[in-house]
């Protein structure tokens, strides 16, 4: 088995693509890189598509690399990867409905994200085909056996959440199937990022999961600068990170006392709804706005931390280092609330690691990884944090997953405010000559957002896409839920806590 | 837990005093509503929120309305499950052509009287989604709107402002609605 890099540089190289290589594959070699795929080499980052181009981008978790390759697709084509890998499955549904790409021998060939409501077909290839809106009913996997029945949930749920519709069918109480059919809040993010500005596409980017604004912003930018080859100043560089420290406490946060809440559990959920809403406090003092949009943009950062700021971040990290522990206590200690934690949801070690599961679903499954750390950025590898990681794979060990994120975000945003260096906060970007592409990959609360796009003529973004931790957690949720009880749904579904608006973008 | 109860006696409240409604939207939902809403609704107002394709900041901004700094909940406003018990229907996002029939079928289940707030700027026209081959300009293509909270997200003081110029709006009598 050749290294990821090796691999790459033996294909056709592609210039002007940072920080990572991108290679053309032919046909054979793509097939070995599935190969690798299946035999747990490498891992899937993202797969997407162009018009007569597909790519992929892969993880060498042992070399610590990544590479893109890129296939042409004659005749729009290409060898299916979810053939042999299922974890790319979705990824190549979506690439069909939107380039009208066609993965050969794929199992599963059902549209994902268009619902026949759009008016045209393959939206964002060459020739856009318009399409009378047709909304065929959508053939669900079968089931088939004595006393089953199926429950159908969503798109509207029974909450202020996002939608999406869930397909259960149950004997009795225990769920034998969850389906899962997703592409309700597709707004074509991608066809409007494409020809737009690098300051409307950024807009975008930080449009495309609300509740990972900060992340999504960090991650364009991040590509945006790897194109260009713009060095930001250090200043940005810290505040980026405490903006981004900041989003994922108040995410952990809300999460913890939401996954309680769905256990009848209130008390948790008022106690982190209000240090919750003290962070989103803070942030608003620091920067300007309760969830830190559009304040991350490629040069830099668009707001300054005052005295004033600081003085609120540090007095709401005193206050959740005091009031913290005493709800761990209290989660730790409740036989009622555990009864309905430990041992629900369970998600084993060698599905996450097949589908290279981000964040807390990974981590909490024995998956050792955040981007912060490897490939790892700045000035994260300056900073003393730990990365918790626990083998059980239940909706307690999502839990406790949090919790010490919680905890280490603490650390880091005390480390960025002792050391925050002075300067300026942005650069102005270098004008773009010719095509250059830049990639990135972020550690958001979710797990890791993979950015990839280029710039081209007039520096003008030609494409850009944006791949959601959500597409390799989805898939995961419907095996961690079978056998558990319809119930016990809402309690996993929240553990996993996936994004709707950055899967389906 | 029983430290914690009982801290919860001795500490001052969390909550907040409540803002006063918002003028522009109490001016524009005077136009909007009329006098027989008052005696149906009386103090209470019945919310389904609708997600039509946000990015989901709009729902976080609208969960914090039930925490313990806003607790929307002792103006008599209540976040409901089905609309089938809604008064108010609270649509976020551009409104994608995917859910547009979810969102109308949602509209069609709640009973009369009947009102649609628009949250978000995307929710208005589009915002930065407009133009895209997959969502409308806004709620009011789908459905008719009744009133607009701005922000992008807003923040739940300002939904709390809108919200309460609703009830305000419900309780003042005013021309029917044309």
């Amino acid at each position: 088995m050749p290294a990821l890099i090796d691999f790459i540089l033996a294909g056709q190289r592609v210039e002007k693509h940072a920080p990572w290589p991108r290679a053309v594959a032919t046909p054979r070699t793509w097939s070995f890189a599935i190969e690798q795929l299946v035999e747990g080499h490498w891992s899937l980052l993202g797969l997407w598509g162009e018009p007569i181009t597909v790519h992929m981008a892969l993880l060498d978790e042992n070399a610590k690399d990544i590479g893109v390759v890129s296939l042409e697709c004659r005749d729009g084509r290409y060898p299916s990867v979810g053939r042999l890998h299922a974890p790319a499955l979705r990824l190549e549904r979506a690439a069909a409905d939107l380039f009208g790409l066609l993965p050969q021998g794929a199992p599963d060939t059902r549209p994902w994200l268009d619902h026949g409501h759009w008016g045209v077909s393959y939206p964002l290839a060459t020739r856009v085909r318009t399409s009378a809106p047709t909304a065929s009913p959508y053939p669900f996997l079968p089931t088939e056996g004595e006393s089953l029945h199926q429950i159908p949930v969503g798109p509207v749920h029974a909450g202020i959440i996002e939608p999406g519709h869930f397909r259960f069918t149950a004997s009795g109480e225990t769920v034998v199937r969850l389906e899962e059919r997703l592409g309700y809040t597709h707004k074509g993010i991608e066809g409007l990022m494409a020809g737009s500005d690098i300051d409307r596409a950024g807009k975008l980017a930080g449009r495309i999961s609300g509740d990972s604004t900060v992340a999504y912003s960090l991650a364009f930018a991040r590509a945006v600068e790897a194109a260009l080859g713009i060095q930001v100043p250090s200043r940005a560089v810290w505040l980026r990170a405490l903006m981004a420290e900041l989003e994922r406490l108040a995410n952990h946060l809300g999460d913890i006392g939401a996954i309680c809440n769905d256990a009848a559990f209130a008390i948790m959920h008022a106690h982190c709804g209000a240090l919750r809403e003290r962070v989103l406090r803070a942030s608003d003092a620091a920067f300007g706005h309760r969830l830190v949009r559009d304040l991350i943009v490629p040069g830099g950062v668009a707001s300054e931390l005052g005295e004033e700021g600081a003085r609120a971040v540090r007095s709401v990290i005193a206050e959740i280092r005091q009031r913290f522990p005493h709800l761990i206590e209290l989660y730790d200690n409740t036989a009622s609330l555990q009864d309905r934690t430990v041992g629900t949801g369970r998600l084993n070690v060698q599905l996450a690691r097949q589908y290279a599961a981000g964040g807390y679903v990974g981590r909490a499954s024995g998956r050792d990884f955040d981007a912060r750390r490897s490939p790892g950025y700045s000035p994260y590898d300056e900073l003393n944090f730990e990365i918790a990681v626990l083998k059980e794979g239940d909706v307690n060990a999502r839990v406790w997953i949090r919790i010490r994120e919680v905890e280490q975000s603490l650390s880091l945003i005390e480390q960025i405010l002792e050391r925050l260096p002075g300067g300026p906060i942005r650069v102005d970007l270098a004008a773009a000559d010719g095509p250059r592409e830049g990639m990135a990959l972020v550690e958001g609360f979710r797990g890791d957002i993979l950015a990839w796009l280029r710039i081209g003529k007039g520096g003008l973004v030609e494409r850009c896409h944006l791949r959601d931790p959500s597409w390799f957690q989805w898939p995961l949720l419907e095996a961690a839920i079978e056998g558990n009880i319809v119930a016990d749904f809402p309690l996993c579904n929240k553990s996993f806590n996936c994004s709707y608006s950055g899967h389906d973008l | 837990m029983r430290k914690l109860l009982f801290e919860s006696l001795i500490r001052p409240p969390l909550t907040e005093r409540p803002p006063a409604a918002s003028d522009t939207a109490v001016d524009e939902l005077a136009r909007a509503l009329d006098g027989a809403a008052h005696k149906r609704l009386g103090r209470s107002l019945s919310i389904r929120a609708v997600d039509a394709g946000s990015c989901n900041g709009c729902e976080l901004e609208m969960n914090a309305l039930s925490n313990a700094f806003y607790d929307i909940e002792r103006f008599g406003i209540r976040f409901v499950a089905s609309p089938r018990h809604a008064d108010v229907l609270l649509v976020t996002g551009p409104v994608t052509k995917n859910m547009r029939e979810a969102l109308k079928r949602t509209y069609d289940a709640t009973p009369n009287p009947k009102w649609v707030v628009a949250l978000g700027d995307c929710a208005r026209n589009g915002g930065c989604f407009a133009g895209s081959y997959a969502v409308l300009r806004g709620v009011s293509e789908a459905l008719p709107v009744d009133l607009h909270i701005p922000g992008c997200p807003p923040p739940p003081i300002e939904i709390l402002k809108g919200l309460l110029a609703l009830l305000e709006g419900v309780n003042s009598k005013s021309g029917p609605r044309s």
